[in-house]
């Protein structure tokens, strides 16, 4: 155990790991939202990302552009941004869609007991996966430079870059727009009435299936956004890139309280910061056995995580 | 019991077998015996054997593949099926116990100028190990409640996983390898060899046995009837004085036995392991064998671990038009695990009770 690590690299590894968990961040409120309101674990959620990574790379490629391809203007960068962010929200939003048409919507008709949707989820995610690590060989995919990582400000030797600044602001921004949406919208107000109780909610004129098809709607969509970030991020994804991150979002949500949006957000950053410092200290192999012991720790003595499980009270 | 008593009064196979006096049901269950340990020979049969045996197959290996996926598939089924607790790291038992015979007996371990244990040395050993990770693992997290459960087991199979490439003393990607068979000879060849999988599937298939006994009778002791109690409302249980946190670690202690078992038998036969063997996605196929097959259900898991070995092996040196279908196996699988799960919820062959309790569920739709 070598503390010196982590004092010397605080200020880096803390912004880092921000970064990191503005995606996580993201992608855990995909797993939120369906548990707020089914009380489910949508297992399939990490495919549904991978598929928006790969759907930017595919958007992108029809610019001609791979991982060799020289850093764009700022103008076509622009472009290539929207387009691929619009390709990511559009794959993603349509694959979470299709999931709960296919494995989930058909089961609650019947309903069926809580462990079966489980495992059809294990089927939708096992079943996305390997079609896409089949059709990519399991060989990792290089995405290409659309924004070169630029400092932009230094406090002492902590060098903040463009890309951590854009996904930070991004993630804040899309959570923000997500949380009035939720609180504010009549549309919002039928997903807190559904997760609260969907029988009333339904008697009062809710309809529960348009309300639980939103909710997969915008999972999908945020955990597009991710993917975008995710991409830019890494450099490279993978068949595998959706399961690893996954069970990192699934951790996030439950340590900010699953069922509550800004729990997400603040379970991501707080996760993505102390795997980093994690890291610094133990070494990076042990990234993630630090953010499943520190899940142990907060669960055994706030077992609603932080921030409680709160989709369906009127203040989420 | 009102579960015996339905299995009596119903129809079906199972109704038909519940009817009949003991020593008919006797001779059945000794003549399914006796057809498992038959089974390296169906190849052999006319007609039915080229089918289920394809010339892809490796057919003693996919058979003692089999066995242990149904070991574990049994485990699971006591931890999820019987006790109700979702634990979705169960491969990280199968790993101590694979482990554990390693560390004991493999000359790459740095335990081995102590021990140099033989294999059947190991067993007991590995096994108490397995346990007490059992008991380490569900002792602060059986006081949570179920979603949670399931997040926490899933982290400790990562953190086994993670632990095994990490440290040297468990040698990473590099594995332990010379791991002993297990004992035995036959007219002085070993009867456990290299090329042979036959006796290690007929090992396999003796242990099960063995399991299916205890656990049944266990499930029809006054643990079984708390893990039902737990089950099905662990509040009521609690109220009606059963202690629940004992029964559910015990389900769990139990669980990780069997599942120590199979990576005990499983270290036997391949001779190395290593961390790469481990992956996550292990555990949750079986999960999806046991749920597949009936969970509660002891013969319901039983057909769940042997599908979720059998489907991807049989696709193997199939083609469809120019696609290889071996390529895309578990793609195959997911779809048939939703296939499965949409148009039977309550699994292929059901407990009696569950199937019960999913028809009330039915009727309570509401209309949508």
């Amino acid at each position: 155990m070598d503390f010196s690590g982590l004092i010397d690299n605080f200020g880096p590894l803390t912004v880092t790991g921000l970064a990191q968990g503005a995606i996580i961040a993201l992608f855990a409120l995909g797993y939120t939202l369906v548990y707020g309101v089914l009380r489910l674990i949508n297992f399939a959620h990490s495919e549904v990302f991978l598929l928006g990574t790969y759907a930017c790379l595919f958007a992108w490629g029809l610019f001609g552009l791979d991982q060799n391809s020289a850093a764009p203007a700022v103008g076509p960068m622009l472009l290539y941004m929207l387009v691929g962010l619009i390709a990511a929200i559009i794959v993603s939003g349509a694959a979470a869609l299709t999931v709960e048409f296919v494995a989930y919507r058909p089961l609650r008709r019947r309903n069926a007991p809580p462990l079966a949707f489980l495992i059809t989820a294990i089927g939708a995610s096992l079943f996305i996966s390997e079609v896409v690590g089949v059709a990519t060989h399991r060989n990792q995919t290089g995405v290409p430079p659309i924004i070169q990582a630029r400092p932009v400000f230094t406090i002492g030797d902590t060098t903040v870059t463009n890309l951590q600044i854009l996904i930070i602001l991004l993630a804040l921004v899309m959570m923000f727009a997500l949380d009035r949406f939720i609180n504010g919208s009549r549309l919002g107000r039928g997903v807190r009435a559904v997760a609260q109780n969907p029988d009333s909610a339904a008697l009062m004129g809710v309809n529960k299936s348009r309300v639980i098809a939103l909710v997969f709607l915008l999972g999908g969509l945020m955990a597009g956004i991710a993917a975008v970030m995710y991409d830019l991020k890494i450099g490279v994804t993978r068949y595998d890139a959706g399961f690893l991150l996954g069970i990192d979002a699934f951790t996030a949500a439950v340590l900010g309280g699953i069922g509550n949006l800004r729990g997400a957000l603040l379970g991501g950053l707080l996760l993505g910061v102390l795997q980093n410092y994690a890291a610094g200290v133990f070494g990076s192999q042990w990234l993630h056995a630090a953010s499943f012991v520190l899940l142990v720790v907060i669960l055994l003595f706030r077992p609603t995580g932080l921030l409680g499980e709160s989709l369906g009270r009127a203040r989420a | 019991m009102s579960e015996k008593a339905s299995f009596r009064s119903s129809g079906g196979v199972r109704g038909w077998f519940g009817r009949q006096p003991w020593y008919i049901r006797g001779v059945v269950v000794l003549l399914a015996a006796v057809a498992a340990y038959l089974l390296p020979y169906v190849g052999d049969v006319p007609l039915i054997g080229p089918q289920i045996v394809t010339e892809g197959i490796d057919w003693p290996s996919a058979l003692f593949n089999m066995s242990y996926y149904v070991l574990l598939a049994l485990g699971l089924n006591v931890v999820v099926g019987y006790a109700g607790l979702l634990d979705l790291g169960y491969v990280g038992f199968f790993a101590v116990g694979a482990y554990g015979t390693a560390l004991l007996t493999s000359p790459d371990s740095i335990l081995y100028e102590d021990t140099g244990w033989k294999w059947l040395m190991a067993v007991p050993a590995a096994l108490v190990l397995t346990m007490i990770a059992g008991v380490i693992l569900g002792w602060p997290t059986l006081r949570l409640r179920g979603d949670y459960l399931a997040i926490v087991t899933l982290g400790f199979a990562e953190i086994i996983r993670i632990v095994a490439t990490s440290t040297t003393t468990l040698r990473g990607d590099r594995g332990f390898a010379s791991i002993p068979h297990p004992p035995g000879s036959w007219g002085g060849e070993p009867i456990f060899g290299v090329t042979d999988a036959i006796p290690y599937f007929w090992l396999g298939l003796t242990v099960i046995i063995l399991v299916i006994l205890g656990v049944r009778n266990l499930d029809r002791s006054r643990v079984g009837r708390s893990w039902l109690a737990i089950r099905e409302d662990e509040e009521a249980a609690e109220v009606m004085g059963v202690r629940t946190f004992k029964y559910k670690l015990w389900a769990f202690a139990i669980g990780a036995f069997i599942g120590g078992l199979g990576g005990v038998l499983f270290a036997g036969e391949q001779s190395f392991i290593n961390s790469q063997t481990f992956v996550l996605q292990f555990s949750i196929l079986v999960l999806a064998g046991v749920v597949m097959g009936g969970s509660g259900n002891m013969a319901g898991a039983i057909l769940g671990g042997v599908l979720i070995s059998y489907i991807p092996d049989r696709l193997r040196g199939l083609s469809f038009g120019d696609t290889d279908l071996y390529e895309y196996r578990f793609a195959i699988f997911g779809a048939a695990i939703i296939l499965i799960m949409v148009l039977r919820p309550q699994g292929l062959i059901p407990s009696r009770r569950r199937a019960m309790e999913l028809k009330d569920r039915e009727k309570e739709v509401a209309p949508q």
